[in-house]
Parts: structure tokens; C-alpha cells; sequence
């Protein structure tokens, strides 16, 4: 019996290992079990997105409704391109819908705030934003100020 | 050459050193078939090693270890370990496993090398128990036991894949006269019943000489005799009788290697300095 | 200067035989058929390895967490980010404190019963004796503590993990008032599951090996003596907690060296 309640206990700290690892998953990094959720990829152009990270949000009116999938240079245009996944359920972001970065919080986390537009044609998989907004940089600002360049 | 079969260990010519110190130097041991062996010598003078030489734990530095015709000095890990199951060896401490009953004591060794059914190592270990007397003590653990009894239990474990022979290290050393009384008993029962070839390594003269068929004195790295204990009170040494009678001085001096005592007391002084960095 | 020249020698030479044979044991207690008679042994060490430690490793996680919530919302509060918490509380515990105090505690209360049993098994001859039965401690008495310390670890840490995450939860939540969406939303906004996760669970199998080799391997090479043991339990403790500390460093440039 002594064996019996050995074996148990052992099983139950396997399984909370691995429940913790199931938890760890899924609450903690918000991994989800399900086939990757739909979502479809849309582009911007920024001059700058300074700070601006992979797996940052995209927001529409505070809500998230997407993450920045990938952040790369465009040799061409010599601007920075940011890829996004939305949902799919949001499937009426207007073609003329403005895409700034944004800042959490004075110090906080980057993150692309969406502003809808009127236009009655909506952005799919693959179109770019038309109008964009840069990072606000505070450096920047602070010198432009100094050197009473407005 | 017929002699080859008499014998169940033969060891021939073996040297062993454990660092600068030689302990065994070119020494000849016979260990006869169905006997009880007994290897005798003043502390200190490697006969636990010899134990272990001859269970192969340890490698001579040069020289023969027979085993029942099989030479342990070159038989590989695997056979070494075959060889192993055929000898028992009952340790000082009787190195009871602490953390089993002493049924599951007894039982290891059936369950690790053998594949018995579990009422058939029941049986077996009841038997073993019942030859030592500990039958009633199955549940108890090594712990809850004394020291004789810890003894007893453990050459009851040694005995139960019915081996060839069994080796003893002091077996008699810290019991009481009635434990030791009892194991000396059952050294001589066991050997007989199970036809056994025993080896007893000890230095209590009277109850070894009280069963021992064949002595065998070891001293400075040396044998000193061999033979019968009658042969050897008749015809020994200067040493083996001051060691069978168990003299205070004789060739074995009294007094550890030491610088003249009188000197020795006279630099009082530089000695304490000394000691006490020393430490 | 000759003879301290001539100590530091032998002692670089005598370390280096050390590393030796706890690399040979290591070896040999690995190698080799496994049979289903190790699995009662393997169940029997993971209880008295993982779920003993249960109980030490909860308690601590708990209140490591809570510590974390209370600290990081006063220093976030100052610059109105105290939803950020979540996130702070949970890279911590998953990337550097779980693993890396999980394996201080396991070598404290595991690894040092570890030496100590083995140890005193080697003094009171139970390891010699078992080679005289013709079974070797190797496999016996070794490997299965071996295994159950390398599975036993990570299991911990990630319970650690999650416990210290809730205390962290209850304070900042329960208790300080930060708003439950943006706890969790940060925090799985931040944490990567390969890069955070997956790489805290690597750092605690590195750390399970570490502590369990370390602490089974004094033990089996210790002094025979009751001095022996106790330098052989400091040891362990010592050395484990010097090694986790140190390839936690070489782990984390590793795994996170590019931010």
C-alpha cells in the first residue's frame, strides 16, 4: 500500500508538470492550440518605427486585433515595411484606414495604432496602408524644438 | 597438479601496494575445497584486502588469483560478475541495505538475478531466515536491529543464491559472547549443510581455532604458515606462537616505530610547537 | 615560489583526474540496456527527488512571485506602466528565476540527501557488497538517481514558474489593483512560447543534469568517513550552486545575446 500511494503521488507530479507546462503555453504566452487562428497579412510603409518590435499589437480604438509578423528594410524605397496579422473577423478596416506608431504610456511599448477611415473599399491579404504616421520620436521633437525649426 | 582441484582459491606469487606501503608481497594462499579457511594476522595487515583481491574489487599489482580454476585477474567485467554470483560475502558492518526490510534484504539478490516467481523467493527467503534464526524479524528494518542480529540477517542475504563460498570479514568483532557464540555456530553449520568452502578473516585466536579446518597467518606482507591449527602450534615460528598465544612482545614489538624515548622526552618543547602546526 | 608552483601543478592535475572519473561515471552509469526492473527504482528516486521537493519549491515560488508584483509595481507605478507587470513578472520567472532558483533549491534539499545517501551507502559498504552479489552499483543504486533528477527538474521549475506567476497575479491583481485583461494580455504580448518558454525549460534540463551528476558523483566519491561526507554534502552544494550560476550566464548570452 505504502508502493501504491508512492506510485500516485509520482503520477501527480508528473501530470502538474506537465499541466504547469500546458499552463506555462497557453495562459502565460497565449499560444493557442487551435490551427493557427485566421488571420490575413497587410502592409505599411514607415519612414520611421523606431522601437516598434515584432509581436508588438496592432490596435483599432485600444482593442487588439493583430501582431506585427515581421519588420524589414525596402531597398527600394528605402523605407521600413511592417507586416501584420489581422484577424479575420476584422474584415472591414477601409482602404484608406491610417496606421500610426504609437506609444503605450510616455515610456512604454510601441504598438501600431489603426484609425479607420470612410472609403467603402477594405484592405486584403496583401494590401498596403495608404497613409501611414511615424513613430513620434522624442529626441527628435525635443531638438526640432531647441533649434526652433517650427 | 592434482592439487589444482583440492583447492577452491589458489593464489600464487601476488604483490599488492596501495600507494608506497606493500602489502601483500609475493604471498602463496591456499583456500581449500569444502573447508573453512581461516586468515589470521595482527590489525593492519590487509586481510579485508585480500578478501577483496579474491572478490576482484581490487587488482594485484603482479601474481595469480585463482577462483575455482577461473583466473580472476584477467576474467572480464561480465564474467567477473558471474563469477560474483557464485560467492558471498558477508561485510563488517553486514551492510544491510537501510532503506529495505530485512525480508527485502534477503529477497534482492533473488529478485536481481534471478526471474522466480514472487511466492517461490517467499519460500526462499523464509528458508534462509529460518537458517539464521530471524524468521519472526522479516518485517523489521536494519535499523530496529542489533548488531548481532544485523550480522546474522546479512549472511542470510550472503546465502541466498546458494553460492560456493562465502567469505567472512571479522565476523565476530563488537558481539557479545552469545552473538559470537551463534555465528561461529552457524559459520561451521552452513559450511557442512551446504557444503560451502569458507573464508574467515579474524583475530579472535580462540573462537577461530574452535572451527577453523585450515589456518593461514599473514604478517608484514607475508605468510607466515599455513596449515592445520594442530601443525601450526606444533611446528610455527617464533611468531605465529606468540601470535596463537596472543603474547604482548615478541617479534611483533609492542611499541609503534619511534625515536629513542628518553630523547624523544627531553625535546618536550620543539614536539608541541611541532604538533600543534601539524594539526 | 617552486613549491607553491609545484601545489598549484598537482592540484590542476588532480582536479582534472576528478573531472576524469566523474565523466567515466557519468558513462558508465548511462550506458546500457535499460530494463523494466530499473523502472520501481526510477518511481521510487522521482518520489523522494521530485515530489519531496514539492513542497519547497511551491512555497518559494509563491512567494518569490508575490515579491516580484509588489516590487515591480512600485518602481512601474512611478512611470504609469503598472500594467506592464504581468509581463515583467512572468519573463522573469520564465527565463531566470524559475530555473535558475529551482536549481539552488534542488541542490540544497536533493542534491545534498543525494551525497549524503550515497555516501553513507559507501561507508557502511552497501556499495561494495552490492558488487560482491555480482550487481553493479552503477546501474543499481546510480542511474536511477541520475535519470530522476534529470526528469525531476524541469518538472520543478515549471511549476516553480507557474506558481510564482499566480502569487505575482494575486498581488498586482487581488491585492494592488492593476487591471486583470492587461495583466494577462501584456504578459502574452511579451512572452514568446519558443523563446521564452522553451528555452527556460532547456536552461532547467541543463541545470537537472548539472545538479544531479554533481551531487550523485560526490557521493559516490567521497571519503568513506563521517568527514568525508559532510565535506562531500559541502561540496555538492557549493559546486552545484557556483555551476548553476555560471552556465545560467553562458545559457542566457546563448539564448538571448541578440536583444
Amino acid at each position: 500500500m505504502r508502493l501504491r500511494t508512492m506510485e500516485i503521488s509520482v503520477g501527480l507530479f508528473i501530470m502538474a508538470g506537465v499541466a504547469a507546462l500546458f499552463l506555462l503555453a497557453l495562459e502565460v504566452s497565449g499560444l493557442s492550440l487551435r490551427p493557427t487562428e485566421k488571420t490575413y497579412k497587410v502592409y505599411a510603409e514607415f519612414n520611421d518605427v523606431g522601437g516598434l518590435r515584432v509581436r508588438g499589437k496592432v490596435s483599432l480604438a485600444g482593442v487588439t486585433i493583430g501582431r506585427v509578423s515581421n519588420i524589414y528594410l525596402d531597398n527600394r524605397t528605402v523605407k521600413a515595411v511592417v507586416e501584420m496579422d489581422i484577424d479575420s473577423e476584422v474584415d472591414y478596416l477601409s482602404r484608406d484606414s491610417i496606421a500610426v506608431v504609437s506609444t503605450a504610456g510616455l515610456l512604454g511599448e510601441k504598438y501600431i495604432n489603426v484609425s479607420i477611415g470612410g472609403d467603402e473599399e477594405v484592405l486584403e491579404e496583401g494590401d498596403f496602408f495608404d497613409s501611414t504616421q511615424s513613430a513620434l520620436n522624442l529626441e527628435k521633437l525635443i531638438s526640432d524644438f531647441a533649434t526652433n525649426k517650427f | 597438479m592434482n592439487q589444482a582441484s583440492d583447492n577452491y582459491v589458489e593464489i600464487r606469487g601476488m604483490s599488492f601496494s596501495r600507494g608506497d606501503r606493500l602489502i601483500f608481497d609475493n604471498v602463496d594462499i591456499d583456500v581449500p575445497k569444502g573447508k573453512i579457511t581461516t586468515i589470521m594476522g595482527p590489525s593492519g595487515t590487509g586481510k579485508t584486502t585480500l578478501l577483496k583481491l579474491i572478490g576482484g574489487q581490487l587488482r594485484p599489482d603482479q601474481g595469480r588469483i585463482q577462483v575455482n580454476g577461473q583466473e580472476v585477474t584477467r576474467l572480464k567485467r561480465k564474467e567477473l560478475y558471474l563469477l560474483r554470483e557464485r560467492m558471498g560475502m558477508l561485510f563488517q558492518s553486514g551492510a544491510l541495505f537501510s532503506d529495505l526490510t530485512v525480508f527485502e534484504n534477503v529477497a534482492f539478490p533473488l529478485r536481481v538475478h534471478t526471474d522466480l516467481p514472487e511466492e517461490m523467493i517467499h519460500d526462499l527467503v523464509l528458508m534462509k531466515l529460518q537458517a539464521v534464526g530471524l524468521r519472526g524479524a522479516r518485517e523489521l528494518m536494519p535499523s530496529e536491529l542489533s548488531g548481532g542480529m544485523a550480522r546474522r540477517a546479512a549472511l542470510a542475504r550472503t546465502i541466498a543464491l546458494d553460492p560456493e563460498m562465502v567469505m567472512y570479514d571479522e565476523p565476530f568483532t563488537g558481539q557479545d559472547p552469545i552473538a559470537m557464540g551463534v555465528i561461529v555456530q552457524l559459520i561451521r553449520l552452513l559450511n557442512d549443510a551446504l557444503g560451502l568452502t569458507s573464508i574467515v578473516v579474524s583475530h579472535d585466536i580462540q573462537e577461530s581455532l574452535s572451527i577453523t579446518d585450515h589456518l593461514c597467518i599473514v604478517a608484514d606482507g607475508k605468510v607466515m604458515g599455513q596449515g592445520s591449527p594442530e601443525q601450526l602450534k606444533q611446528e610455527g615460528s617464533a611468531f605465529v606462537k606468540q601470535f596463537l598465544n596472543g603474547l604482548p612482545d615478541g617479534p611483533v614489538p609492542f611499541h609503534y616505530p619511534a625515536p629513542d624515548y628518553g630523547v624523544d622526552l627531553l625535546q618536550g618543547d620543539q614536539d608541541a610547537g611541532f604538533s600543534a602546526t601539524d594539526r | 615560489m617552486l613549491d607553491f608552483l609545484q601545489r598549484t601543478g598537482k592540484k590542476g592535475l588532480l582536479s582534472i583526474a576528478a573531472l576524469g572519473r566523474a565523466g567515466m561515471f557519468l558513462i558508465g552509469s548511462l550506458t546500457g540496456i535499460p530494463s523494466w526492473k530499473g523502472v520501481p527504482l526510477f518511481i521510487k528516486q522521482l518520489y523522494s527527488i521530485g515530489v519531496l521537493s514539492l513542497v519547497i519549491i511551491i512555497v518559494s515560488g509563491l512567494f518569490i512571485g508575490m515579491v516580484l508584483g509588489l516590487q515591480g509595481y512600485n518602481i512601474l507605478v512611478d512611470y504609469g506602466s503598472e500594467q506592464a507587470i504581468g509581463q515583467m513578472i512572468a519573463l522573469t520567472l520564465v527565463r531566470e528565476l524559475g530555473p535558475v532558483v529551482t536549481a539552488l533549491l534542488f541542490a540544497g534539499r536533493a542534491g545534498s540527501a543525494l551525497t549524503a545517501e550515497i555516501g553513507l551507502m559507501k561507508t557502511t559498504e552497501q556499495l561494495s557488497s552490492l558488487e560482491m552479489m555480482g550487481v553493479d552499483p552503477l546501474k543499481q543504486i546510480v542511474a536511477p538517481r541520475l535519470t530522476a533528477g534529470f526528469v525531476a527538474m524541469p518538472l520543478l521549475a515549471m511549476i516553480f514558474s507557474v506558481v510564482g506567476i499566480w502569487g505575482g497575479m494575486m498581488v498586482g491583481v487581488d491585492w494592488l489593483g492593476v487591471y486583470e485583461g492587461s495583466f494577462w494580455g501584456n504578459m502574452q504580448s511579451a512572452v514568446d512560447f519558443r523563446e521564452d518558454i522553451l528555452n527556460g525549460v532547456v536552461k532547467s534540463i541543463v541545470f537537472g543534469v548539472v545538479c544531479t551528476w554533481i551531487a550523485v558523483f560526490q557521493g559516490y566519491d567521497s571519503v568513506p568517513t563521517s568527514e568525508g561526507i559532510s565535506a562531500a554534502t559541502t561540496k555538492t552544494v557549493v559546486y552545484s550552486s557556483l555551476a548553476v550560476l555560471g552556465l545560467d550566464f553562458i545559457l542566457t548570452a546563448v539564448m538571448f545575446g541578440d536583444f
